[in-house]
């Protein structure tokens, strides 16, 4: 009998079926029989706007000088019926997330950053604090279906209102604050016993439906006396119908969030498997927009995953109006840093992966209320590198809209890119780069 | 601005010109005749005012009410003082669904009954229902109280938190993690002050007390059957 044992061997080989993660996953559903809960937005691997190229300037197009031809950035939110619509210097807004989810420090580092540049910021379920409200110049003020904190004097506090009936983590899925972050203060502020876990309403308790929906918006309207632009934010879920159904319930502003958007807590199923990305759906809201000779009369914001001026560029050149931050927002204040792996280590996890935000351990005293972790957060600091990361990704959205010969950043147009790959050519309906087929058109 | 005995007719005005006359006044008494159904009348107030409609409303009524006293002479639609913080409200009539949604504080009484979903993730309002209450009412109720003279329908209290709900008739079924408490004296002379403020005339001892069994308070695997 022949020996092969001095033979080659195969290496051992991984399942991309059963891969290290789904491994981990299926051994740790098996040792406590609950699901796995994190924050953030979707790690999977998607098409995103990094599958889209801008063209430049060329023989037929005229680039404008760097640094010597002017290219605008504000944008106005809330033209539509909003008496005291949002004038903002740049297209990028930072998103709703709340205060309880986030310490009071990250909070008033995000107003600080967002009012050094002349933008937005936006509160989450919980209702409005004091110091988010002094810090913040513009303050979107979220109604929520937990309507936690919820009061009118804060909606007439506001600047706006952003009606959320989704997001883009969780198409469908309510919020989620477990026990140990429900300090005295978010348990207040919530109406809740200490420690309980707060699981909000995935819908809202008194109205259903887009006529309802209608009626609701008018209310709002009424008691701010039609001074507050109003926003609906949806989960990238049905784009085209969403947007045109809030258009029809009369939004000033309409947000879409996809599915990279980030959340405090949810399940991980969910995160993965619910909702489309971002790219998509920009196309079909916009597509909805120009359907209803509404694109620029509503203003539409895009989330999720949003990174650098590229994206931002990208976002505004299929139709949107203005972006909004959350995930990076939390990085430049200092989340995920590699100067605390030390004690990322210890939590198990290693910087950059860290998303177990529901537990309140974070060493960068960004996502907990223990007040001891909390202090970590120099909210003047964090809030100086907020304003420092909004400005280069101003920068880099002007650098790209010059090279298109744009001497305002609204004037990017889709005409500009080009996609590198099948899939993203038929999400954004731009041609595939080097042809002029566009997947479904032609 | 003071404005007192001041007469709207919403056949003549407009909501929002009423509206604003409402936001504008610091104090006084007003009628509104022809409601006809409106929505989002007589909604943010935020003064100590009088308010009393003449007839049947629609959504939102006196919602986020503050400070004023609302009387609808006739039945309010959905959301009849949503999200109320202060102040009152009598509906002599029957009231539509999610009645006081999320209210924070005040009094909503309603002489007729109320539906599906009233006090709603209620937060803080009392609500005294004559008549009987829907299903669901009292769902994800926080803080507060909601006292049915009639019956209750299926689910009463579902995933409550701390709000107290007393019923004197007859209950379909509870909700998750809600359960009947004990009625005890000091429960029983609280539940008699809140009737009187309500103008009800009704035996505090007629009643049942329920809340929440707090079993659902914080995630337990072995309780995955109530969820």
């Amino acid at each position: 009998m022949a020996d092969y044992s001095d033979s080659p061997r195969t290496v051992p080989r991984k399942s991309a079926t059963f891969d290290d993660y789904t491994l981990s996953e299926i051994r740790r559903a098996a040792a406590t029989g609950i699901y796995d809960i994190r924050g953030g937005g979707t790690k999977r691997h998607l098409p995103t706007f990094d599958d889209l190229v801008f063209l430049g300037a060329s023989m037929s197009r005229y680039p404008l000088e760097g640094y010597r031809e002017r290219c605008d950035t504000d944008v106005v939110l809330g033209t539509r019926f909003a008496k005291k619509p949002l004038h903002l210097k740049i297209p990028i807004t930072i998103a709703g997330m709340s205060f309880g989810s986030l310490s009071a420090n990250a909070k008033e580092a995000l107003g600080r950053g967002a009012s050094a540049m002349g933008t937005s910021t936006t509160t989450g379920d919980g209702g409005m604090t004091d110091e988010e409200r002094e810090h913040s110049s513009l303050l979107v003020y979220q109604y929520l279906p937990s309507r936690y904190g919820m009061n009118p004097d804060d909606l007439r506090r506001a600047d706006a209102i952003e009606v959320v009936v989704g997001q883009g983590a969780k198409p469908g899925g309510g919020g989620m604050l477990l026990g140990q972050k429900i300090s005295p203060r978010v348990a207040h502020m919530r109406t809740l016993p200490e420690g309980v876990d707060q699981r909000s309403a995935c819908r809202h308790p008194d109205w259903t439906g887009p006529d309802d929906l209608e009626i609701k918006i008018h209310e709002l309207r009424e008691i701010t006396d039609w001074e507050k632009p109003i926003y609906v934010k949806v989960g990238a879920a049905r784009p085209y119908y969403d947007t045109a159904l809030a258009v029809k319930s009369g939004a000033d502003v309409v947000v879409v969030d996809g599915m990279q958007g980030g959340t405090a807590a949810t399940q991980e199923v969910f995160i993965e498997h619910v909702g489309i990305p971002t790219l998509p759906a920009v196309r079909e809201a916009v597509r909805a927009l120009r359907e209803l000779d509404m694109h620029r009369t509503v203003q539409l914001v895009v989330s999720g995953g949003i990174r650098s001026g590229a994206d931002v560029a990208k976002a505004l050149a299929m139709g949107a109006d203005a972006v909004s931050i959350g995930t990076a927002a939390l990085v430049a204040l200092g989340d995920n840093d590699p100067a605390l792996e030390e004690e990322y280590q210890k939590l198990g996890t290693t910087a950059g992966c860290y998303d177990d935000w529901h537990e309140g351990l974070d060493p960068a005293g960004i996502t907990t209320t223990e007040p001891e972790l909390e202090k970590r957060l120099d909210p003047v600091k964090a809030g100086r590198r907020l304003r420092n990361y909004l400005s280069v990704m101003t920068m880099e959205l002007q650098t790209l809209a010059r090279a298109n010969g744009k001497s305002h950043v609204k004037n990017l147009e889709p005409e500009d890119l080009a996609a590198l790959t099948v899939e993203a050519a038929a999400m954004a309906q731009v041609p595939l780069a080097g042809t002029n087929w566009v997947p479904g058109q032609n | 601005m003071t404005i007192s005995n001041t007469t709207f007719d919403l056949e003549a005005l407009s909501l929002r010109g009423i509206n604003s006359a409402l936001h504008a006044a610091e104090e006084g008494a007003f009628t509104v005749l022809n409601p006809g159904g409106a929505h989002a009348l007589a909604c943010g107030l935020n003064a100590p005012l009088e308010v009393t409609i003449k007839g049947h409303t629609g959504y939102y009524c006196a919602g986020m009410n503050k400070h004023a006293a609302v009387t609808i002479e006739g039945n309010v639609g959905t959301g009849c003082g949503e999200n109320i913080m202060s102040g009152t409200i009598r509906v002599k009539g029957d009231a539509s669904q999610s009645l006081g949604a999320t209210g924070h504080g005040g009094l909503i009484v309603v002489e007729g009954s109320a539906s599906a979903r009233a006090g709603i993730s209620m937060k803080g309002v009392d609500i005294v229902v004559k008549g009987d209450v829907g299903h669901m009412s009292a769902f994800m109720a926080q803080a507060g109280r909601l006292v049915v003279l009639g019956d209750a329908g299926a689910d009463l209290g579902d995933s409550i938190y701390e709000a107290e709900l007393f019923v004197r008739g007859k209950v379909a079924s509870l909700g998750a993690d809600c359960e009947e408490k004990p009625l005890g004296d000091a429960d029983k002379a609280a539940l008699g002050a809140l009737l009187e403020q309500a103008g009800i005339d009704a035996d505090p001892a007629a009643f049942k007390r329920y809340g929440s069994a707090r079993k659902l308070y914080n995630f337990n695997i072995d309780h995955m059957d109530s969820y």
